[in-house]
């Protein structure tokens, strides 16, 4: 109890030192946090997949479409429960800068494929209704201020031209990890557009999105989709959900190593200022030690004291850092664009890892003092004057 | 009278530990800071020396990327009728339609990820003087022939010459290797547009249309005649320097921006780091100052002399930091870019303001971090801090 009281005390004696010494751990803990969650957003996508839902695209790249009559064929096979399908619009919203996905779907199925996606009854049955109606995520419907009714413009430039699209229904993600900032609308109002305008492209889907009834058939579903397009122009590939994501986020994997690479690069700099702290503490020390030696305290009270102190100021920065990572990451937040980054948010093990980084730089950083005192004889350490 | 530097010199070799850990927290400070903005730079250069000044690339004014924009062949000949195209010898407007899409490749880190495909006509390399092949030859015109740039031949796997790539239904014989000067089309991989066309479906039309000026100042002309043209209100021309630019934009911005968050909180780290060792040499150095101060150095000496301890410990740190940052240019990055949504091979590039910057920024670091205790030991009493032990 007394060394507890003792370490407190030390630890307070140079307030102003142990203050920068903690401010500067919990801006670095702070830092950490952050970091991690810019890349923990680009993995976010992995946990809204699905493990009963496949992705059908074009072999070469997403880019190109598939034909429609595809579906029917996917739908035969067997443990295939729905089969929806999906185009990318691209387009613009008033300014280039206003990025969101925009999609057309097929109405009487998305929702069934993706129950993530929570709309009312009511709207579900508007927006199968109304050939020019949409769906829009209920983030961007906050963030661009849409309501029923509204009429969104829309500036093609895959399906080129003005459309208009009104809004008939507004979906509310399920989970944390639901993408809340998507625009759906009939697939077959740009298929109507383009047997007029651009015939040769009438007729074609994005991808298709398969709910299997067993994810355990997965991959043996996946082959059977493949087999009988194989060596056709538009040949596919089939992967889950999952697998499908990840290949959009191995693209991203030079700048998520560097980003990781800088991230324990802040914990370097934790360590270098809690271990300047301890050791500077600890030297100036080195006259009281040597006395508490003389006295009769041992080694191990002596690594007690001086571990104690690394401990007490970690687990404060490590407090302070983690509390302040919640108003900065709120405030980047609110300032990046929603569409870029759905997922922004922290995670439970990003603190974890935070907080017992700035514990076991604690640790360490008393390594090099411990030793140093241990080992200065008594008689050479009452003689040290700093 | 002012404390001589030695003095300053010797407190270093006193506190060797304390004194090597700052410098080391500034130098790593330092060293991530230049490196953020190299990299930025990097990708800015790479998509600059992608664009001539004198080129104007015309895309749909609602695409974000090549790959998003379509021209029809009627609105593509509408063009070629505009004036300011510069012409070729034989009076052939000096202009290529080009065809851009995305193919999936192997990574040789493993994983796919998307390659730049651009049909081009013969007159792409009129435009582009920077691209040529070093190895194996050009494609055939009406053959199933790509070539590669330099970048993708070292990314992705199975991009040697006489390799094949298969996309379209077809088997695509890789003939040459091309060099574009460390430009964006280095990431590409190029071939005959019509043939391209033809394998993708697109016979219906180009992706953007790039072609040189007669006169380099004619853009703003140019671009008068061509919005006055109302078949073509949907589309917009660009010097193709200022568009390739904007496509690096995104990626630029983003790495900046996560950029200087992180050296801003890195630099409180340092700077705290600072003064904590400046605090704990003025506590130290009490009676030192004292014996200055009695020995007749003014306070404003004993100031300068610590500003100066800090100064220097900061300046050192930046310049190895810089100098480790430095090494960094041996190294390029090759990821996907937002807007084109495929694969770019950037470096790491030193700028002499990136250079300025960060010394400028390690100097900021030693002056924040030593000012308050230099202003501490500048204002000792003479007597409290001789008797102080």
């Amino acid at each position: 109890m007394r060394v507890l009281k003792l370490i407190f005390k030390n630890a307070l004696r140079h307030k102003l030192r142990t203050s920068l010494t903690v401010l500067g751990m919990a801006i670095a803990v702070m830092a950490f946090g952050v970091l991690r969650t810019v890349v923990d957003m680009y993995y976010e996508g992995l946990e809204a997949t699905a493990a009963n839902r496949l992705i059908t695209r074009q072999s070469v790249s997403f880019i190109f479409p598939l034909p429609y009559s595809y579906r029917d064929k996917i739908a035969k096979i067997p443990g295939v429960e729905t089969v929806s399908f999906a185009n990318w619009f691209g387009g613009t919203y008033k300014d280039k800068n206003n990025f969101f996905a925009r999609m057309g779907v097929d109405p009487e199925t998305i929702f069934e494929v993706y129950p993530e996606y929570l709309i009312s009854a009511k709207e579900l049955a508007t927006f199968k209704q109304e050939r020019n109606s949409c769906v829009v995520g209920s983030t961007i419907a906050k963030q661009y201020g849409f309501k029923i009714g509204d009429i969104i413009p829309i500036d093609g430039d895959i399906y080129p031209g003005k459309w208009e699209f009104v809004v008939r229904g507004i979906y509310k993600p399920r989970d944390k990890s639901t993408d809340g900032t998507q625009m759906f609308f009939h697939w077959s109002a740009i298929d109507e557009r383009m047997k007029v305008d651009m015939p040769g492209r009438a007729g074609n889907v994005g991808w298709y999105i398969i709910k299997i009834k067993d994810p355990a058939q997965a991959a043996a579903i996946s082959e059977q989709v493949d087999a009988p397009f194989k060596n056709s122009s538009n040949s596919t590939k089939t992967e889950t959900e999952r697998a499908f994501t990840q290949g959009f986020i191995s693209g991203f994997s030079s700048l998520l190593n560097a980003m990781n690479a800088v991230s324990y690069i802040i914990i370097g700099i934790i360590m270098l200022v809690l271990g300047n702290t301890m050791i500077m503490s600890a030297r100036e020390r080195t006259n009281e030690y040597a006395i508490l030696k003389t006295l009769g305290f041992s080694g191990g009270h002596l690594f007690g004291l001086i571990f104690g102190e690394s401990l007490f100021i970690s687990a404060l920065g490590a407090c302070a850092g983690v509390l302040l990572t919640y108003p900065i990451v709120a405030g980047i937040e609110a300032v990046v664009p929603k569409g870029f980054f759905p997922y922004f948010f922290i995670t439970p093990s990003t603190l974890i890892i935070a907080a017992s980084a700035a514990l076991l730089i604690g640790v360490a950083a008393s390594i090099f003092p411990i030793q140093r005192a241990l080992r200065t004889k008594i008689v050479d350490g009452l003689r040290f004057a700093g | 009278m002012k404390i001589p530097l030695k003095y300053t010199l010797r407190n270093f070799k006193s506190r060797r530990l304390t004194t090597a850990i700052t410098v080391a927290g500034i130098a790593l400070v330092v060293f991530v800071f230049a490196a953020v903005l190299m990299l930025a730079h990097g990708i800015q250069k790479t998509l600059v020396a992608t664009g001539m000044p004198d080129n104007v690339i015309v895309a749909r004014k609602s695409a974000n990327g090549e790959i998003s924009s379509i021209i029809v062949r009627s609105d593509y000949n509408v063009m070629l009728t505009l004036p300011y195209i510069a012409k070729q010898a034989d009076g052939k407007p000096l202009a290529s339609g080009e065809t851009v899409v995305i193919i999936n490749l192997a990574k040789n880190t493993g994983g796919l990820s998307n390659v730049t495909v651009r049909g081009v006509a013969p007159e792409a390399f009129l435009l582009r003087p920077q691209v040529h092949v070093v190895e194996g030859r050009m494609f055939k015109a009406g053959a199933r022939e790509v070539i590669v740039g330099s970048a993708t031949a070292k990314n992705f796997a199975e991009t040697n010459i006489g390799s094949t790539v298969t996309f379209g239904g077809n088997q695509w014989t890789i003939v040459g290797k091309f060099d574009a000067g460390g430009s964006g089309f280095d990431s590409e991989m190029w071939g005959d547009n019509d043939q391209l066309q033809d394998a993708f479906n697109r016979q219906g039309g180009y992706s953007t249309m790039t072609f040189k000026l007669d006169q380099p100042e004619a853009f703003n002309a140019f671009k008068a005649a061509f919005d006055a043209e109302p078949r073509l209100q949907q589309f917009e021309p660009k010097i193709e320097k200022k568009f390739f630019e904007e496509q690096s934009e995104a990626m630029a911005s983003f790495i900046r921006i996560l950029g200087i968050f992180i050296t801003v909180v890195f630099s409180f780290g340092a700077t705290i780091g600072a003064m904590i060792t400046m605090y704990a040499a003025v506590a130290n150095r009490t009676v030192e100052v004292g014996t200055l101060r009695a020995l007749g150095f003014k306070r404003r000496s004993v100031l300068s002399a610590f500003l100066i301890e800090s100064l220097s410990l900061a300046l050192i740190g930046g310049v190895i930091g810089l100098f480790l940052a430095s090494f960094l240019q041996f190294f390029s990055i090759s990821t996907l870019n937002y807007q084109s949504f495929s694969e770019l091979q950037f470096s790491f590039a030193l700028s002499p303001s990136i250079v300025f910057t960060s010394l400028f920024f390690s100097l900021f670091m030693g002056f924040a971090g030593g000012f308050l205790p230099a202003v501490r030991a500048a204002r000792l009493n003479i007597v409290n801090a001789l008797r102080s032990a």
